[in-house]
C-alpha cells in the first residue's frame, strides 16, 4: 500500500512507489510506443548538428516561443493606471488566459473583462457587445477608467474601437465624460511588448491629444512590460526620490500587483493617477526603459515637444550609470552621494565574486531589452554570453546586441538570435553547450533536456515564488541579480564536488 | 456553520442582482437560485452566452479542445493554429502528467504554434499549415499524428484545414486531425469539448483499423485528464478489481489507446461534461455501455466500484469488495486524522462542469458541507445530475461573474472556497482559505483512495493554515 495517513504522499512521491511503476509498465503495453532503443536513438539525434540544421531550416512552425500576444501587454499596461479596468473586445477565452497568465506570475488577482463575442458578433460585428459590456462593467466594478483593447477576433472582422466607443457613449453605456482610452492590439502583429506600446500610446493619446502643453520640469518614465515591475518600480522611485527629481511613472503597476492580505480585497490599488497622467503632457522629457515597449509611443511623445530618451532595461553598473546620468542631465539634479555609494557597493560585490563569474559561459533568453540588459551585465562581471535569444527581437535588436558583444573581450563568442524560439535554443545548447542558462520558467525544459542549470530571470516565473518583489533595476537590483547568479554557480560547484568524491567540497569559497 | 435560511439566500441573490443594469439583471436572475429539495434540477438556466463586461470566469472552445480533450494525447503534436497567445497561455497549465521523452515520443508540454502574422490573416494560413506539417514530420519522426487546433482567425478567414489535413495525412502517413475549435464558437469551453469529441469520432475512430485481442474484462477510462496523476490513482483501483484498462482518455493517453477503445466492454466516464459525446457515439455505433463514475472520496469511490462491478461477473464483484476492504483501514486513518480538524466547516465551490458535484461527497467524508456551488460551463443535464448531491437551501450559481462570487463569499462566509487561479488570490486577500480545484493547486492526484488522502491533507492545510490568524494587525484587532 503506497499511501498512509502518517505520511501522505502526493504526486512528487506517490508514483515512484512500486505499485505505480508496475501500473505504468502495464499501461505501456497498450500505448504501442516505440522501442526504448529507438526513443534513445532519436533523443540523441535531436541533440546533433544534423538536427540543428534541420531545426534551423524551419520556415513555418514555431515551437516553444518566448513571447505572448499583444493584448496581454495591453492589459498589463492598463493595469498601472488608477482604478483602471481592462476591457478586451473580442472572444472571452482570451481574457481568461491573460488573467490567469498574469496571476500565475504575480500570485495576485488580475481584473479584466471581455465583450464575450460569439458567432453572431462575428457576422454582425461587436458593437452591441461593446455597448452592453461597457455598461455592465461600469455598473458592477465602478472603475475610474476603462481601457479597451482587442483580441484577434475583433481585429480580423475589423471592429473600429473609436467609432464603437463613441456610439456606446451616445447610447449611454457610460457617461460621455468617462475616460475610455483604447488601443487596437492584433495578436498577429508583434508580441506582448507591442501591445504594451499600443496601450500606453492609447492612454496618452486619450489624455493629451488636442491639449495645450505647458512645459514643466518633471520627467515621465515608461518602464515597459516587466515581470519585475513590483520590485523594479519601487526601486526606481527610491532612486529618483534620492535625486530629488519630480517624475511620473506612466503605468505604475508596483502596488497593483502587490496588494496586502489583510482581510480586504482591493480590486484597484495604486497606479498612476489620471490627473498625473493628464499632467504628464507637460513633462520636460519622457524616458523609456525598454525601447521595444515604446517603439510607437516615444516618437509620438517627441512630436508633442518633449525630449525623449530610451534605454535597454537599466540593469547592472553601466546601464544604471547611463540612466542616472541621463536623468541628471535632463533635470539638472545631481546624482547624490548615496547613489554613488550604492554603485560602489555593487562594484565591490562584483570584485568580491569575480573569480567565480570569470569566463563562465551563459545562454540567455527574454524580452529584447531585458536580454540586452542581462548581456551587458554578464560582460561587466567577466562572464561570457554565448547564445542570446529573443523570440520577439528583430534585426535592429540583433544588431544592437552584436555591437555590445563586439565592444567587450568577453563578447567575442556571443551571438544574438532574433525571432528564434526555445526549440532553436535547445539545439544551440545541445551543440554548443554553456555553463548556465538565464531565462523564464519556460527554460526549465531546456535545463532538463540539455542539463544546463537555469537561473530564473524574466517573465513569466511560474514555478518559483516572489522573485518579482525584488528589483533587478539599478545598483541594488544588480546586487540581487549577482547573488542569484552566484548562488546557482556555487550550488553547482558543491553539487559537482559531491559527485566527485567530495574533492573541492570547500567550506569557504 | 452557515446560518442563512433559504429566505436569506434569496434576499442575497436579489441584493447581488441589484448592481446590474436592468437588462443584464434579468438575464443573470435566471442563473442564480436556491436549491429546493426534491426538485429535478437546480433551478438555473445554463449553457447560455455570457453577458459582456461582467468578468465571466469562462474560457473558450479552443481551451475545451486543445486545453482539455486533445492536448493530453501525448504522442501527437497539437498545433495551436493562429496567433501565438492561445498556445502560450495554455502551455503546460493543466498538469496532464504523461510518461515518455519530451520532444521525442511525448509532446504534451510543448507549445507548437503557427504563430500567425498579418500576412497569414490576409492571404490565408493553409500553405503555412501544409509546411508546418512537413516540418513537424521531419523534426519529430516518432510522433503518431498531428491535431490542428483552430484559433479564432481560422474560421473567419475561410481556411480549409480539413482539405490540408486530408492531403497531409496521406503524404506523411500519419493521423492528422483538423479541429474547428475557434474561440468564438459557442458560449464556453463546453462546445470545444463537443467539437473535439466529434473530431475523435470522424478522424480517429472511424478511420482506425485495429488488430487487438480483447478480453471480457476490458474497460476504458474516459474523461480523466490525469491532472497531478488522477488517472493513474484511478486505474490502479480498476485494475486491482480485476479489470483490464485498455485506454485512457486523454490523460497520459496515446493515439493507439484511442483507436482500441471500441473494443472495450464498458466505458468508464469520469468527466461526463467533456466526454459524454464520444461515449454516446461508441454506445450507438459499437454497443458499448458507459457509466458515469466518481472517484472523489471513499463514499463515492466505493459506490462507483460497485456500480462498475455490477456490469461484470462475480469475480469482478468480489474484486470490488476486496479493493474496498483493502483500502478501508487507510481511509479510516485519514478520516480519523483530518475529520476532527474540519468537522462542520463549509465550502463554496465554483469549477467547470463536473467537479462541484463530484467532490461534494468527498468534502462530506472529511466533515465539510457545501453551502454554495456552481459551474462555469455545465448544461442542464449536469444540473440534473447534481441534485442528489445537494442539501436543501444550497446557493446555486451558473456562469457566475467575479462580482457575484465576491458578494456570495462575503455573505456565506465559507471556511473554504474551491475554484480557479483567477479567483484564488481574490479570496485569499479577503482572508478566506482557497484551493484551486482545476489544477489541484499544483498538488494531487485527488482521484481514488490514494488521491483522497492527498485531498484531505490539502483541505486541512488550507483551512487550518496558521496564516489566517495573521490577517489583522494586532493593533487593529478587537
Amino acid at each position: 500500500m503506497p499511501q498512509s495517513a502518517d505520511l501522505v504522499k502526493d504526486h512528487t512521491r506517490l508514483f515512484q512507489e512500486p505499485e505505480y511503476q508496475a501500473l505504468l509498465a502495464r499501461k505501456s503495453e497498450f500505448e504501442c510506443g516505440h522501442p526504448a532503443e529507438e526513443v534513445a536513438r532519436v533523443a540523441e539525434w535531436t541533440k546533433s548538428w544534423d538536427y540543428r540544421e534541420k531545426n534551423f531550416a524551419r520556415e513555418a512552425v514555431v515551437i516553444n516561443p518566448a513571447k505572448a500576444c499583444q493584448p496581454l501587454g495591453a492589459v498589463f499596461a492598463a493595469a498601472g493606471f488608477e482604478k483602471t479596468l481592462s476591457f478586451v473586445h473580442g472572444s472571452q477565452g482570451c481574457v481568461a488566459y491573460y488573467r490567469s497568465h498574469l496571476s500565475r506570475h504575480f500570485k495576485e488577482p488580475t481584473s479584466a473583462v471581455s465583450s464575450s463575442m460569439t458567432e453572431d458578433a462575428a457576422v454582425f460585428g461587436g458593437l452591441a457587445n461593446l455597448t452592453e459590456g461597457l455598461a455592465n462593467a461600469y455598473a458592477l466594478y465602478k472603475p475610474g477608467m476603462i481601457a479597451v483593447s482587442t483580441t484577434c477576433m475583433a481585429e480580423v472582422i475589423g471592429d473600429d474601437l473609436f467609432a464603437f466607443i463613441k456610439q456606446s457613449k451616445d447610447k449611454g453605456a457610460v457617461p460621455q465624460d468617462f475616460d475610455v482610452p483604447f488601443a487596437h492590439t492584433p495578436a498577429f502583429v508583434g508580441s506582448h511588448t507591442t501591445g504594451y506600446d499600443n496601450m500606453i500610446k492609447g492612454v496618452l493619446h486619450h489624455f493629451w491629444e488636442g491639449k495645450q502643453r505647458t512645459a514643466g520640469d518633471s520627467i515621465n518614465i515608461i518602464s515597459g512590460f516587466d515581470g519585475y515591475s513590483v520590485g523594479n518600480l519601487r526601486e526606481l522611485k527610491r532612486m529618483l526620490d534620492l535625486m530629488g527629481v519630480s517624475y511620473t511613472i506612466l503605468s505604475d503597476t508596483s502596488d497593483v500587483f502587490d496588494t496586502p492580505t489583510d482581510g480586504h480585497y482591493r480590486m484597484y490599488d495604486g497606479g498612476t493617477t489620471l490627473e498625473a497622467t493628464r499632467a504628464a503632457l507637460n513633462a520636460s522629457a519622457t524616458l523609456s526603459l525598454q525601447t521595444a515597449c515604446t517603439a510607437k509611443t516615444l516618437p509620438w511623445i517627441a512630436e508633442k515637444g518633449q525630449a525623449t530618451r530610451s534605454f535597454n532595461y537599466p540593469l547592472g553598473v553601466g546601464a544604471t550609470d547611463e540612466f542616472l546620468m541621463a536623468v541628471s542631465a535632463l533635470t539638472g539634479k545631481a546624482i547624490p552621494e548615496a547613489l554613488e555609494k550604492e554603485r560602489g557597493r555593487l562594484v565591490d560585490a562584483i570584485a568580491d565574486s569575480a573569480a567565480y563569474l570569470h569566463g563562465k559561459r551563459f545562454a540567455l533568453f527574454g524580452d529584447p531589452d531585458q536580454a540586452i540588459g542581462l548581456t551587458r551585465f554578464l560582460l561587466e562581471v567577466g562572464a561570457e554570453p554565448v547564445h542570446i535569444l529573443a523570440t520577439n527581437g528583430d534585426k535592429h535588436w540583433a544588431a544592437r546586441v552584436g555591437t555590445i558583444l563586439a565592444d567587450s573581450p568577453y563578447g567575442k563568442g556571443g551571438k544574438a538570435w532574433a525571432g528564434k524560439d526555445l526549440w532553436h535554443l535547445r539545439s544551440l545548447l545541445a551543440t554548443e553547450p554553456v555553463d548556465f542558462l538565464i531565462g523564464s520558467s519556460y527554460g526549465k525544459y531546456l535545463e532538463r533536456d540539455c542539463k544546463v542549470p537555469l537561473i530564473r530571470v524574466g517573465f513569466p516565473i511560474f514555478d518559483r515564488h516572489h522573485h518579482h518583489r525584488s528589483p533587478v533595476f539599478g545598483y541594488q537590483g544588480g546586487i540581487n541579480l549577482l547573488v542569484k547568479i552566484l548562488d546557482k554557480i556555487l550550488d553547482e560547484a558543491d553539487r559537482e564536488s559531491i559527485a566527485n568524491d567530495g574533492i573541492s567540497f570547500d567550506l569557504t569559497r | 456553520m452557515n446560518a442563512m435560511t433559504k429566505e436569506d439566500t434569496r434576499t442575497l441573490i436579489a441584493d447581488v442582482l441589484e448592481a446590474y443594469p436592468e437588462k443584464s439583471r434579468k438575464k443573470r436572475a435566471k442563473h442564480l437560485s436556491v436549491y429546493e429539495e426534491g426538485k429535478s434540477d437546480c433551478g438555473v438556466k445554463s449553457n447560455i452566452k455570457s453577458i459582456p463586461g461582467v468578468m465571466t470566469v469562462r474560457g473558450c472552445s479552443y481551451a475545451g479542445s486543445k486545453g482539455v480533450v486533445w492536448g493530453p494525447i501525448k504522442d501527437m503534436l497539437h498545433i495551436s493554429h493562429g496567433p501565438v497567445g492561445c498556445g502560450q497561455y495554455s502551455w503546460s497549465q493543466r498538469r496532464n502528467y504523461a510518461t515518455g521523452t519530451t520532444g521525442v515520443d511525448n509532446f504534451v508540454t510543448m507549445q507548437v504554434t503557427s504563430d500567425f502574422q498579418e500576412k497569414d490573416v490576409v492571404f490565408g494560413g493553409d500553405k503555412k499549415l501544409d509546411k508546418i506539417i512537413d516540418e513537424l514530420a521531419t523534426l519529430f519522426p516518432l510522433s503518431r499524428g498531428i491535431s490542428v487546433q483552430s484559433e479564432c482567425p481560422i474560421g473567419l478567414i475561410g481556411d480549409d484545414i480539413e482539405a490540408v489535413s486530408r492531403r497531409k495525412a496521406k503524404e506523411v502517413g500519419k493521423t492528422v486531425v483538423p479541429v474547428r475549435c475557434e474561440g468564438f464558437r459557442g458560449v464556453s469551453q463546453s462546445l470545444g469539448h463537443h467539437i473535439a469529441n466529434d473530431t475523435v469520432r470522424d478522424w480517429v475512430l472511424e478511420k482506425a483499423k485495429v488488430d487487438f485481442k480483447d478480453t471480457p474484462y476490458d474497460v476504458a477510462i474516459i474523461g480523466d485528464y490525469n491532472i497531478g496523476g488522477d488517472a493513474w490513482s484511478s486505474r490502479i483501483l480498476i485494475e486491482e478489481m480485476g479489470l483490464r484498462v485498455i485506454a485512457q482518455w486523454s490523460g497520459d493517453g496515446s493515439l493507439a489507446e484511442m483507436e482500441k477503445t471500441p473494443k472495450a466492454k464498458l466505458n468508464l466516464l469520469h468527466c461526463y461534461r467533456s466526454m459524454n459525446y464520444i461515449s454516446r457515439y461508441m454506445e450507438e455505433k459499437h454497443g458499448i455501455p458507459w457509466l458515469e463514475y466518481n472517484f472523489f472520496g471513499p463514499t463515492q469511490i466505493a459506490a462507483s466500484l460497485r456500480k462498475i462491478a455490477s456490469h461484470f461477473d462475480d469475480t469482478i464483484k468480489e474484486g470490488a469488495e476486496r479493493v474496498i476492504a483493502k483500502y478501508q483501514p487507510m481511509v479510516d486513518a485519514i478520516i480519523a486524522k483530518y475529520r476532527p480538524r474540519l468537522e462542520g466547516k463549509t465550502v463554496m465551490l465554483y469549477v467547470g462542469g463536473l467537479r462541484p458535484r463530484h467532490t461534494v461527497d468527498a468534502y462530506g467524508d472529511i466533515g465539510m458541507q457545501a453551502v454554495g456551488m456552481g459551474y462555469e460551463f455545465a448544461h442542464n443535464d449536469d444540473y440534473q445530475r447534481t441534485t442528489h448531491y445537494l442539501k436543501d437551501g444550497t446557493l446555486i450559481f451558473d456562469d457566475a461573474s467575479e462580482y457575484e462570487l465576491e458578494k456570495f463569499v462575503q455573505a456565506l462566509k465559507p471556511d473554504l472556497v474551491g475554484s480557479g487561479i483567477k479567483e484564488k488570490y481574490v479570496f485569499q486577500k479577503m482572508g478566506v482559505p482557497f484551493r484551486q480545484m482545476h489544477s489541484w493547486d499544483y498538488s494531487g492526484p485527488y482521484h481514488g483512495y490514494d488521491g483522497f488522502a492527498i485531498f484531505a491533507r490539502d483541505m486541512d492545510m488550507a483551512v487550518n493554515s496558521p496564516v489566517w490568524s495573521l490577517i489583522k494587525a494586532p493593533w487593529k484587532q478587537g
